[in-house]
C-alpha cells in the first residue's frame, strides 16, 4: 500500500515493507539533508506544525525537512499565544489546521490526541509524540541509525537502558525491533521496567527478550545500547530519583569491554546518563541519530505528500 | 404439604413480566452491577424491576437474575453486560412470551461502553469523542483503547455510566 495521503500515528500503522521504504528513501536523501543537493519535490506544499508541548529537535527537524524538500511550514509553537489559551478544543484546532495546510504534524500532552486528530482531519496527520504514548518518527530515525551502521536490523542485539516504563520512545522502538527480529536486552531499575502489555506484545511476536539489571553483563556482545533519560518528574520521592538515576549513568570504562562496532544511542536531551567523554569515541551515535531525524522526516513527508522523494533510487 | 403451596423447587420467586428483558445466568453476586448498566433508576414506577440473587442453577451452581419491565436492551448495554457477565443470556419478552433469547456476545469493537482507565487519554479531556476499544484477546478478555492504545483487563470500574 502506498504511503501517499496516509496518517502515521503509531509505528503499528506501518508494515515492515513500508518502514523499509521510508528508511531506504531517507538514505538517498542524506545529501539533500546535508545541503549538498537541492530538491523541490514538496514545492508549493504547506505543512502545519502544532506543538502543544515544548520540543526543540522534533519541531526543528520537521521544519528543516519540509524546507529542504522545497516546502513551507506554519507553526503553533506556543499554545499560550494561540486560541488554545482561549479554551478551544483540540478537535476545533485540528479542523482549522487541516483547512490551511496539506498535512498536520501534532505533538500533544494527551495520549491518543493524534489518533483523534487523524479522524477529524481530511489531511494526513503525523504524530510527533502524544504524552507517554507513541512517537513513530522517532522510532523510524532510531531504526535508520542502526541500519546505517549495521546494514541490517535482523539479529541485532539491542540493550534498552533506563526508563523503560514511561519513556515514550522506547515502547515504539521495542515493538519495531521485535518486528525486524532484533534481540532485546532490558536493563532498568525494577520500578521502571517495561510495561507488561509491551512485554506481552513482544512475546506474541516471538521476540527474543531478556532482562539484565547489570549493565556490564547486558552490553557484553551487544551491538547497540539505547539509553533513555530517567525523568525526575516521574518520581514522588527525590531521594529515590537520585538513587535510580545515579545507578543508570553509562560508565565510559565499560567501553573497553564492548565489541568494536558497538554504538551508544540516545533520543536526547540527555542529562547525565552519558558523560561527555563518550562523545569523542567512535561508539557515540547519538548526534548522528539526531541528524538522521532530518532525512527520515524528509522521506516520510515526501512519500505522504507527493508519493515519491524525487531522488533516484529513493522511492 | 398444604395444597396451595407449589412443589419444592418450583416456587415462583420472580413474577412474570408482560413486556421487557430478562437477564439470566449472571454470575452470582453481579446482578447489582448489571442493574447499574441497565440504569434502572431512570425507569418510571410502572416498570417493575425484579432481582434474584443467589439462585440455584444446574449449569452454574449459583446465579443471579434480573427482570426489567418495559425495557428492551440497546446494543451498548448488551455489550457492557457481556463485559462484566460473559455467561449471561438475554431474553426479550413481549406479551408474556419469550420472543428472542440469546447469550450475550462481545463485538470486536466497543464504542461508548467503557471509559479509558488512562487519565492522560485524550478521551478523558472534554473532546467531543466517544470512547472506543478493540478486543485484543478473548480468553482472558483484554481490550485496547483505540486512542491511547492502553490495554485493560478489568472492566467493572470503567463502565461508562
Amino acid at each position: 500500500m502506498s504511503l501517499q495521503g496516509r496518517d502515521v500515528i503509531s509505528i503499528r500503522d506501518l508494515s515492515r515493507t513500508e518502514i523499509l521504504e521510508v528508511l531506504n528513501a531517507a538514505r538517498h536523501l542524506i545529501p539533500v539533508a546535508e545541503g549538498k543537493k537541492r530538491l523541490t519535490t514538496l514545492e508549493g506544499r504547506l505543512l502545519a506544525l502544532a506543538f502543544f508541548e515544548p520540543s526543540t529537535r522534533t519541531r526543528l527537524s520537521f521544519e528543516a525537512a519540509m524546507q529542504r524538500m522545497g516546502g513551507q511550514t506554519i507553526t503553533i509553537a506556543d499554545p499560550s499565544v494561540s486560541s488554545v489559551s482561549k479554551g478551544e478544543s483540540l478537535s476545533d484546532t485540528i479542523r482549522m489546521l487541516s483547512c490551511y495546510a496539506d498535512a498536520v504534524v501534532l505533538r500533544h500532552p494527551f495520549e491518543g490526541a493524534s489518533r483523534l486528530a487523524a479522524q477529524l482531519s481530511d489531511k494526513p496527520v503525523i504524530n510527533a509524540g502524544d504524552g507517554a504514548g507513541q512517537h513513530p518518527t522517532q522510532t523510524l530515525l532510531d531504526l535508520a541509525t542502526m541500519l546505517e551502521r549495521f546494514d541490517t536490523l535482523s539479529g541485532l542485539k539491542v540493550v534498552l537502558m533506563g526508563d523503560l516504563r514511561y519513556g515514550r520512545t522506547v515502547h515504539s522502538l521495542a515493538h519495531a525491533l521485535g518486528v525486524f527480529g532484533a534481540e532485546l536486552v532490558l536493563s532498568s531499575p525494577a520500578s521502571l521496567r517495561l510495561p507488561e502489555e509491551v512485554r506481552r506484545d513482544l512475546d506474541q511476536m516471538g521476540s527474543k527478550v531478556r532482562e539484565e539489571e547489570q549493565l556490564e553483563r547486558a552490553i557484553k556482545d551487544a551491538d547497540v545500547l539505547y539509553v533513555t533519560r530517567i525523568q525526575k518528574e516521574r518520581f514522588g520521592d527525590l531521594a529515590e530519583y537520585a538513587r535510580v538515576s545515579g545507578s543508570y549513568r553509562f560508565d565510559p570504562a565499560l567501553l573497553s569491554k564492548v565489541k568494536s562496532t558497538f554504538i551508544v544511542m540516545h533520543p536526547l536531551p540527555r542529562v547525565a546518563e552519558i558523560p561527555p567523554e563518550v562523545d569523542r569515541t567512535p561508539h557515540a551515535a547519538y548526534f548522528r541519530q539526531a541528524f538522521l531525524a532530518v532525512p527520515v522526516r524528509m522521506a516520510l513527508l515526501s512519500l505522504i505528500l507527493a508519493g515519491k522523494t524525487g531522488v533516484r533510487g529513493g522511492g | 404439604m398444604p395444597a396451595n403451596l407449589p412443589a419444592p423447587g418450583k416456587e415462583l420467586r420472580i413474577t412474570p413480566i408482560r413486556n421487557g428483558t430478562v437477564v439470566d445466568h449472571i454470575p452470582s453476586g453481579l446482578a447489582l452491577e448489571v442493574l447499574k448498566v441497565l440504569k434502572v433508576e431512570s425507569l418510571d414506577r410502572d416498570s417493575t424491576v425484579s432481582v434474584a440473587l443467589h439462585v440455584r442453577s444446574q449449569r452454574m451452581g449459583w446465579k443471579d437474575i434480573v427482570k426489567v419491565e418495559n425495557m428492551e436492551l440497546s446494543a451498548p448495554k448488551s455489550n457492557a453486560i457481556a463485559l462484566i457477565a460473559p455467561t449471561a443470556t438475554i431474553s426479550i419478552i413481549r406479551d408474556y412470551k419469550v420472543r428472542e433469547k440469546h447469550p450475550v456476545s462481545l463485538p470486536d469493537r466497543l464504542v461508548g461502553v467503557l471509559t479509558c482507565p488512562n487519565p492522560n487519554c485524550i478521551t478523558n479531556h472534554g473532546e467531543p469523542v466517544e470512547s472506543e476499544f478493540e478486543v485484543v484477546r478473548r480468553r482472558p478478555l483484554a481490550v485496547r483503547c483505540a486512542y491511547c492504545e492502553r490495554s485493560m483487563e478489568e472492566f467493572l470500574p470503567h463502565l461508562a455510566r
